[in-house]
């Protein structure tokens, strides 16, 4: 059961919205916001064409905007919003509400650096800031990704295991407007892959509930250890459906993470979201050379994949991350720090070296890539590290 | 198919009887009692009573009901306020302290 | 039109005790009337305030929606949309139950919004004139001259220094096509406001004076005739705005003096002689403003 395949020459906000289009939500409530805004006006034109039945509430702000839609999501109805940078912050207190209430919300964020400074610009650091507040979190690397996300995030979210809201997130400028071919599955097929929303709970006069009440000291922990449980669960289901889509529609991701050229690497090269098509570049051109390297592209950041991590990095003598997002005071990057604590209790000792770049709208050269990995290679071979954690801004090499 | 409402838990044992997160059945509220009594228990002379209903309209909590005689008093409930006996035009209610 | 009388009210109660308000609150006696009213297909959006505290924990009857503090308006559009999106909306009153907090400060953007885009929902101001819940810290709708706990009394402040927001006007100029001032003091008024509100569409404005024994300081018993008090010493209006006609719905024919409903409340204790005739000339001039608008908008009529 097919229905009509379209192939479009899109950029990847459109590829979202086209993505938002086949899962049909019924409320929509979003704000404007560079670099998104597009998807807000594309969905604005479906539903103003008719051919998306959907309420579309062109909220005020972005809180509201999480308000709107959690409260939809409450009512029991699949709703779509999406944000980036200052507007997911603002949302913050939201999003803390959206998972607490364990609504399946699937929420497209263009990632772009928080100001201060000033940016409008690409980087991990909106949403690696948001990453305790329980949502999932999935990075995008094009645009064909994102449509097929955006339908296998549904089913995910919805999914009675999970309950959880889901981050569909990928870059600002870089992916959200760079074109590329994109399959556009038909509507026949997706309906078939995904049913319709089928709420646990819901505000329902037949069926009075309050949603929800205070939680007691004594058991506020054991709601959020729950919500942990389904974390983990998403971890399975988040396999589970990228598996069966690969065999419906012809197109896999891997899942928790994108591995290449792993199998036999000595190191290996961690990047999110855009990071991983550059690098596949680099890979192919430090295994001419005969180091043997690999990628692995870390799709998934919440929940974080410990197991397969860990599978991954058996053998493996050195870890190079580059990774788009700091936390000043810190010491190196979201993925650097979480994989170290993976690690430390595994009786695996890479050598694990950070490099910080790509925020407020620093490209990513292929040149400066290799450069990185050429320097924590160097690293691995003489077994000195002169720094663990680097910064590389500016116009300055390693 | 009963409702969720019904099967919820009002009080929790183990994290089993936890729901997804903290839902709640919707008018359960009468199962805590509330016999503050701030100001005594209201008693009704019925002989003065003409059932007006101003009692059982100006409560806040909505725990006086209109039977054959006169208005009743949920004792269980009663905050005490003494508005009932405040409002009461022929002053058929006194708060008693007991 | 008929009026309505105490036996047209429904036995059936959709508030329930057992929660745990004050003695004496006003804002139960508010939600109490209003859930009688609205009945079984209604739908209930709160936020955190005195109101939420006794919904939130089961006096709510009827299905409830709790979201923070500043998504009032926000929430109930969710609502609204949601079920109009699954054509359940028909027949089912969305109603928000939020104090004057999470209406005229934290909840002011997402309320104006709800109203600028004309949602399909009730919203009812239960206005004690502060944020009673966490101990009577000012709000934007406490009257001038009131002792709170950020705006206390002393050598230096004596009392919130700026007058009330006027949200009912406010809301009146969004146009809402309903907007009502009540009080819990007169509450046939009150419900025939809420039941007219439930059968009109658009968003509806209504803001019922509530008030609070323990935030402005008087015994629990005399809520009911404060609030009758404060509509007959002409402190709290009662009129309607419909699709933009002003319309005084009650005035005393003999006003209670101003000192009368002054004197049993503790956060006007510091009043002189000077407040008293102050807070009067600003309700006068009130008064002076309502005529005029209900002069002008019975023309349009």
């Amino acid at each position: 059961m097919r229905g009509m395949r379209r192939s479009m020459f899109i950029d990847g906000n459109t590829a979202a919205a086209y993505g938002v289009k086949l899962c049909k939500p019924d409320v929509i409530c979003a704000y404007p916001i560079t670099p998104q805004t597009p998807i807000v006006e594309h969905l604005a034109e479906f539903v103003a064409r008719g051919e998306l039945k959907a309420k579309y509430i062109p909220i005020e702000g972005e809180h509201s905007a999480m308000m709107a839609t959690a409260a939809a999501s409450a009512t029991g109805v699949r709703v779509f919003t999406a944000t980036s940078s200052q507007g997911l912050s603002y949302m913050q207190e939201g999003l803390f509400f959206a998972s607490g209430y364990r609504l399946p919300i699937v929420m497209a964020v263009v990632n772009r650096s928080m100001g201060a400074p000033w940016t409008i610009l690409a980087g991990h650091d909106d949403a690696i800031a948001q990453r305790d507040t329980g949502w999932i979190q999935v990075y995008c690397t094009r645009g064909q990704e994102i449509l097929d996300m955006i339908i296998q995030a549904y089913r995910v979210a919805e999914d009675r295991r999970v309950m959880l809201p889901i981050m569909v997130c990928f870059e600002g400028f870089v992916v959200s407007h760079c074109y590329e071919n994109v399959e556009v599955p038909g509507q026949e097929e997706v309906d078939d892959f995904l049913p319709p929303y089928d709420p646990p709970y819901k505000l329902d006069v037949d069926d009075p509930l309050i949603i929800t009440t205070f939680a007691e000291a004594d058991w506020w922990l054991g709601f959020k250890k729950l919500h942990d449980e389904a974390m983990e669960e998403a971890k399975k289901v988040i396999e589970e459906v990228d598996e069966e889509y690969a065999k419906r529609f012809g197109r896999r991701y891997g899942g928790l993470l994108g591995t290449y050229r792993c199998d036999d690497a000595k190191v290996v090269l961690i990047t999110m979201g855009s990071l991983a098509i550059t690098s596949r570049l680099i890979v192919d051109r430090f295994r001419e050379q005969g180091v043997r390297l690999g990628l692995i592209n870390l799709r998934v950041f919440r929940p974080f994949p410990r197991e397969r991590l860990l599978k991954e990095l058996e053998g493996v003598e050195a870890v190079c991350i580059v990774e788009r997002n700091c936390s000043p005071g810190g010491y190196g990057g979201a993925v650097f720090n979480e994989l170290r604590s993976t690690l430390y209790s595994s009786g695996l000792r890479p050598l694990i070296l950070d490099y910080i770049t790509g925020m407020g709208g620093r490209d990513v050269t292929p040149r400066e890539l290799e450069e990185m990995v050429a320097h924590a290679v160097k690293s691995w071979r003489e077994g000195r590290v002169e720094r663990e954690v680097t910064w590389v801004f500016g116009r300055r090499k390693v | 198919m009963s409702r969720l409402s019904e099967r919820l838990k009002l009080r929790y044992e183990s994290i089993e009887d936890l729901p997804p997160t903290p839902l709640f059945k919707a008018g359960a509220s009468v199962l805590f009692e509330t016999p503050w009594h701030l100001y005594g228990k209201p008693k009704v002379d019925y002989s003065k009573c003409t059932k007006c209903r101003l009692c059982w309209l100006y409560c806040p909590d909505g725990v006086i009901k209109m039977a054959e005689e006169g208005p009743k008093v949920d004792y269980a409930h009663c905050k005490g306020c003494g508005i009932c006996a405040e409002e009461c035009p022929v002053k058929a209610i006194t708060m008693v302290m007991e | 039109m008929r009026r309505l009388t105490i036996k047209d009210l429904p036995e059936e109660e959709y508030y329930m005790p057992g929660n745990i308000l004050c003695a004496g609150c006003g804002e139960s006696l508010a939600m109490r009337l209003a859930l009688k009213v609205l009945g079984k297909n209604t739908i209930v959006i709160t936020v955190p305030g005195c109101a939420s505290a006794s919904l939130m924990m089961g006096a709510c009857a009827v299905p409830l929606l709790v979201g923070p503090f500043a998504g009032g308006g926000a929430l109930a559009a969710g609502v609204e949309a949601a079920l109009a999106a699954k054509g359940r909306l028909e027949g089912v009153n969305v109603v928000a139950f939020i104090g004057d907090g999470g209406t005229a400060d934290i909840g002011f953007q997402s309320l104006s919004s709800m109203v600028e885009r004309g949602h399909d929902v009730l919203y009812i101001c239960l206005d004690n004139e502060a944020y009673m819940n966490t101990g009577g810290q000012r709000s934007g709708t406490t009257p001038r001259g009131a002792a709170t706990t950020t705006t206390p009394v002393g050598a230096a402040l004596r009392g919130k220094p700026q007058h009330r927001k006027n949200m009912p006007l406010i809301m009146a100029d969004h146009g809402a096509p309903y907007v009502a001032t009540a009080s819990i003091g007169f509450p046939l008024d009150y419900v025939e406001k809420v039941m007219k509100a439930s059968r009109m569409r658009g968003p509806k404005y209504i803001q019922v004076l509530c008030p609070c024994p323990v935030g402005w300081g008087f015994r629990e018993s005399d809520t009911v005739k404060l609030a009758r008090l404060a509509v007959d010493a002409k402190v709290w209006p009662l009129y309607e705005v419909e699709y933009g006609v002003l319309k005084v719905t009650y005035e005393p024919r003999k006003p209670k003096p101003l000192k009368e409903y002054i004197a049993p409340q503790r956060r006007f204790n510091h009043f002189t002689e000077e407040d008293i005739k102050e807070l009067e000339k600003l309700i006068e001039e009130e008064w002076r403003l309502l005529k005029l608008r209900e002069k002008l908008t019975a023309e349009k009529a």
